[in-house]
């Protein structure tokens, strides 16, 4: 159902620019809408025309009461769904019900699906078809291909059935918005994507028409697993954090709209309000929405004294805007105070200080106890899970007593059916053991002789031990991703990306991007790669070669490509990186993240 | 197809057609190898031709998928050459309304060049032309299966082949494809051969065990024991449980499965007591759930909560719990703490920090810190006078003074700053008290008091 929710349309967004403008002229950004019209209209045609569909339901894989004789099901290639899909038809075909049925599979079918449709002997008197429905334009800078199951697939399980659909949302924006010059990468999975995507492309024809896109730049999520993890503290990312926003939208329950009902509302930049405080620190957002405040009040206040023709001008020209403007304001204040309550109740302070201390490696001791105290405090489990993940990643892995100690605690506080997401985060290399003194050349030989191990118990221990080591440390060290600590730093007027995290940390991510760019490739950059486990790339693009026909300003649109997902701080802090160089960046992500939706995708402790 | 008559196969021998014998079941062997010659020349430039040929389907019609409409609202906005993205065709085998399948427009598509179709679909129609699409190459056949069109895996019979297939497969990094080869591999090979190769190929295993777990199939070690959250009804999960302690678990884990059943089979003991809900507590405080399947914090909570003081021989006891689970001195406090707190018993809260000394004195010692007992303590509404006590056995004068301002507790202000021989401060705070008041007659005879010597 989410899906149809997400095809509907919004108009175009009207070019509203960042609060700040640019220190150069900052290039027009291209028109996604058209993206979105293009998945409409499939949809429509799909439902309407081809199989006359008149009612919609949600798929919870319940029995299906109606008396239609067809049935549609628009769903993801799902194994399970599909399943369900057969025991439909089966109890159908056993009450000698006659009914057709068509799966419509978004955005593709898989092999696998159809496999499950010819066991379950139903293959033919169920028809599939497509829904090609690869991006959702989120933004005037965001896409979303929402696949949140991306990052489980891919990382944990080694499936690479999504990489097909990431080289293909790939080809589409080329033949729409390309042809690109640039490709960097890095990556085990982006190299795969941009083969993918080389080779759907290979077939296609020289391209004729003026790029609006020149550098593309594809990024794994397991680059930098910190990033995500961290709390978020800039205006957008605590509301993801805290209300969840979902395709754009968010719901604002009571405590927000400080009335019985909840809300739902679109956050883009077409939402004057928020497009001014979302990339900005939240310690700024309360001054700023006073402010607003006041001016809104200003603008009110001019009806008195005025005389009927002015009072006429002002209700049919401003009153308008101004209510709708009063509206959104009073929304983000709720917002902002509903955020600042659960913010304080939880300790938050104390939550931020342990975390930038792990980042910074300064009292790791007192960070490990105040983990522990938070796990037995039984607070939050995706919480103690997120900083037990944080103090493995920074550390290159806990001690082992400490392992020990603190994995039997988390089972004890929050179900030991988290052995299973424990074996699932190890494996990840999110939260491993210390390793100590053991080089790489002595875990590739261990690991090579359980692979020939022929228990199976012992193949999840092969995998886990291919986990890579973070070298959090060093690499922080190298990019410079931790600003000195002692000095002041004005958030209003941030000096560089890690105003996202209260000027604590520099997000990986942003800066590998910012470096790339800054040289033209990875040159100088060796150590560093080493350090990410390598798979980098940088290829000149355009086979034709006809650099006289780039635009310059295309040169300067840099389409960043996540695959696992993104963070809106993340994107934030993109967006500065945009206005203190003059890019402008367009971020398309296999879905939006954050430290919860990270966690909850790898935990197993339900059926 | 039925067998032709020999009638038949003559006027179709000797006709001009013969040149497109489609019937495989035709005697005359060597024209079927003809045509098949025919078919595999018209093969050989297969992906030059992708362009004209995914214009058309077999109908003739522009392809009504929504990958098509896709590319020619693309193409319509801006002439771009590109290549839409391939549709998977549907099977073969089904009735499926408006695409009129007919061997005229079979031959009108072999004849017609510039629409040219591929071999495969030739499958569609009837299934005479099996053979010409069966001599592709692995590689060849991962690519068509990449693209969604017709394909078959029939010819891959020896193992050697399979493997080529797979690897083919792998190369591609297309998952889907190498699921659909596992897929055929499963079903075609022993489970010891499959996974004897599966354990060299590490990309092949990892789609494997997942298709295996996405189909229920997989009972990796760790998989086996998840089975215990399918199954409602405690007793049987326990039961569970207990089988899964001869898994051969690592040392550790082995020991959070043995707690996991032994917590299980303690649950069902004490629920079945307290369901019945006798004792006095019960009725003063029902129990808002059952504590089956809870974690083992909330079990010593529970415990903490409604058989505190228990003698250590009954299971339901906290000493009990904490024993059998060796639960951390540091943990049991801070649950036993949270517990008694939300019962108000201040004697419990007390007695769980008194240590006595050689000598017989109470002292109060806690293996958490003061100021995180009063954070619970507040939490719970206690008052003033317990706070105050817990306030001033913080260490930290800095954490102590913040605390005691934040809880009033106004006494162990002053006696703070006086240890910290701030008068200064002193003085700043006597503003914040009530004038007259106690603390205001305490602030005023401190200050005075010359034989302190101040730092300020």
């Amino acid at each position: 159902m989410y899906v149809i929710q997400a095809a509907a349309v919004r108009g175009r967004c009207a070019g509203c620019l960042m609060a700040q403008s640019g220190r150069r002229d900052a290039p027009e950004l291209p028109d996604f809408s058209l993206l979105k019209r293009l998945a409409r209209d499939q949809l429509i045609y799909l439902l309407e025309q081809q199989h006359e569909v008149d009612k919609l339901y949600k798929v919870e894989l319940k029995p299906i009461v109606s008396t239609a004789d067809q049935l549609c099901f628009l769903i993801r290639p799902r194994i399970q769904t599909v399943k369900w899909i057969s025991d439909v038809v089966n109890l159908d075909k056993a009450a000698g019900r006659l009914r057709r049925y068509k799966i419509i599979f978004t955005p593709q079918k898989f092999y696998a699906c159809e496999a499950v449709l010819e066991e379950q002997g139903v293959f033919g008197d169920v028809t599939c078809d497509e829904w090609a429905f690869y991006l959702l334009p989120l933004d005037d800078d965001i896409i979303s291909l929402e696949l949140p199951e991306f990052f489980r697939e891919n990382f944990l399980e080694g499936d690479q059935r999504w990489v097909g659909a990431a080289g293909g949302a790939l080809r589409l924006i080329h033949s729409l918005y390309g042809p690109f010059s640039k490709v960097y990468g890095i990556g085990q999975c982006a190299k795969m994507v941009y083969e993918s995507w080389r080779e759907q492309v290979e077939d296609g024809e020289q391209k004729t028409q003026q790029p609006e896109i020149g550098n593309v730049f594809l990024i794994d999520r397991d680059v930098d697993f910190i990033t995500p993890l961290c709390s978020q503290v800039v205006y957008e990312g605590l509301v993801d954090d805290i209300f969840r926003i979902k395709c754009g939208s968010v719901e604002f329950g009571p405590e927000v709209t400080s009335s019985d009902k909840s809300i739902k509302v679109m956050l883009n930049s077409q939402d004057k309000v928020f497009n001014e405080i979302r990339n900005e620190h939240f310690s700024n957002v309360f001054g700023f929405l006073s402010q607003k405040a006041r001016n809104l009040q200003t603008a009110y206040d001019k009806r008195r004294g005025m005389d009927i023709q002015q009072m006429k001008a002002f209700v049919s020209e401003e009153l308008k805007g101004l209510k709708q403007e009063h509206r959104l304001l009073s929304l983000h204040i709720g917002a902002s105070e509903c955020i600042m309550k659960k913010k304080t109740k939880q300790d938050f302070q104390e939550l931020l200080k342990t975390e930038h201390s792990l980042l910074e490696g300064f009292e790791v001791r007192e960070c490990v106890s105040f983990i522990e105290e938070h796990i037995n405090r039984q607070i939050s489990m995706i919480d103690s899970l997120r900083l037990l993940c944080l103090l493995s990643l920074t550390e290159n892995g806990l001690l082992p007593k400490d392992y020990r100690s603190l994995k039997a605690q988390y089972l004890q506080s929050y179900g030991i059916e988290h052995l299973l997401t424990f074996s699932n985060l190890k494996q990840m290399g999110l939260l491993v053991e210390q390793q100590p003194g053991e080089t790489l050349t002595v875990m590739e030989s261990k690991v090579g002789k359980l692979v020939n191990d022929k228990t199976a118990g012992k193949l999840t221990d092969a995998f886990s031990s291919l986990a890579k080591k973070s070298n959090f440390r060093a690499l922080s060290k190298r990019l410079v991703l931790i600003p000195k600590s002692g000095e002041e730093y004005d958030l209003r007027v941030p000096r560089d990306m890690a105003y996202i995290f209260s000027g604590a940390y520099v997000p990986l991510s942003c800066k590998l991007i910012e470096q790339v760019l800054e040289r033209d490739g990875w040159t100088g950059l060796e150590e560093i790669t080493r350090m990410l486990n390598g798979h980098e790339f940088a290829v000149s693009g355009g086979a034709n070669g006809t650099e006289s026909r780039i635009k310059a300003d295309s040169q300067r649109i840099v389409l960043v490509m996540f695959l696992g997902g993104c963070t809106y701080s993340e994107i934030s802090a993109l967006r500065f990186l945009g206005r203190e160089r003059g890019y402008k960046f367009i971020v398309v992500t296999t879905a939006i993240t954050n430290s919860g939706r990270l966690l909850e995708a790898l935990l197993d402790n339900h059926p | 197809m039925s067998r032709a008559k020999p009638e038949d196969d003559e006027y179709w021998n000797s006709s001009k057609f013969s040149a497109f014998t489609f019937d495989d079941e035709d005697d005359e062997f060597t024209k079927m190898k003809e045509s098949k010659r025919a078919v595999n020349s018209i093969l050989v430039d297969d992906d030059d031709d992708d362009d004209d040929v995914e214009k058309v389907s077999w109908s003739g019609e522009p392809i009504g998928s929504i990958s098509w409409s896709v590319k020619e609202t693309a193409s319509s906005f801006r002439s771009s050459g590109e290549q839409s993205f391939p549709k998977i065709d549907t099977a073969p085998s089904l009735p499926k309304q408006g695409s009129g399948y007919s061997l005229s427009s079979l031959f009108k598509a072999f004849t017609d060049t510039s629409t040219r179709a591929y071999a495969p679909e030739l499958r569609k129609p009837k299934s005479e032309c099996k053979d010409y699409m069966s001599d592709w190459s692995p590689e060849e056949t991962v690519r068509r299966m990449r693209k969604g069109r017709a394909y078959s895996l029939e010819r891959f019979r020896s193992l050697q082949d399979k493997l080529l297939l797979l690897d083919e497969a792998v190369s591609l990094h297309d998952g889907n494809v190498i699921t659909a080869v596992l897929i055929y591999l499963k079903r075609s090979l022993s489970k010891e051969i499959l996974f004897r190769e599966l354990m060299v190929r590490e990309v092949a295993l990892r789609h494997y065990v997942h298709y295996l777990k996405e189909m229920g199939e997989q009972k990796l070690l760790l998989m086996q024991y998840k089975e215990h959250l399918n199954i409602k009804d405690e007793g049987r999960r326990r039961d569970f449980l207990k089988s899964c302690l001869s898994l051969p678990f690592s040392q550790d884990d082995a020991m959070h499965v043995q707690d996991h059943y032994t917590l299980l089979e303690r649950q069902i003991i004490i629920e079945a007591n307290d369901k019945r809900g006798e004792a006095e507590i019960f009725r003063k405080y029902p129990r808002k759930a059952s504590i089956l399947n809870m974690p083992l914090i909330t079990t010593l909570y529970y415990s903490c909560f409604y058989h505190y003081g228990e003698p250590e021989g009954t299971f339901s006891s906290p000493a009990n719990i904490r024993k059998t689970f060796r639960i951390s001195e540091k943990q049991y406090i801070l649950t036993a703490l949270g517990a008694r707190a939300k019962l108000k018993s201040w004697f419990d809260v007390d007695s769980l920090f008194n240590t006595k000394n050689w000598l017989g004195y109470t002292k109060k010692r806690s293996p958490i810190g003061f100021h995180r007992v009063v954070d619970i303590l507040q939490k719970n509404n206690a008052p003033a006078q317990v706070l105050q006590e817990y306030v001033n056995l913080i260490d930290d004068p800095e954490l102590r003074l913040s605390l005691a301002q934040k809880y009033k507790c106004h006494d162990i202000v002053i006696d703070t700053y006086k240890d910290l021989k701030d008068r200064q401060q002193l003085i700043v705070y006597q503003g914040k008290v009530e004038r007259g008041s106690h603390e205001d007659r305490k602030i005023e005879e401190l200050i005075n008091n010359m034989q302190i010597r101040w730092k300020n």
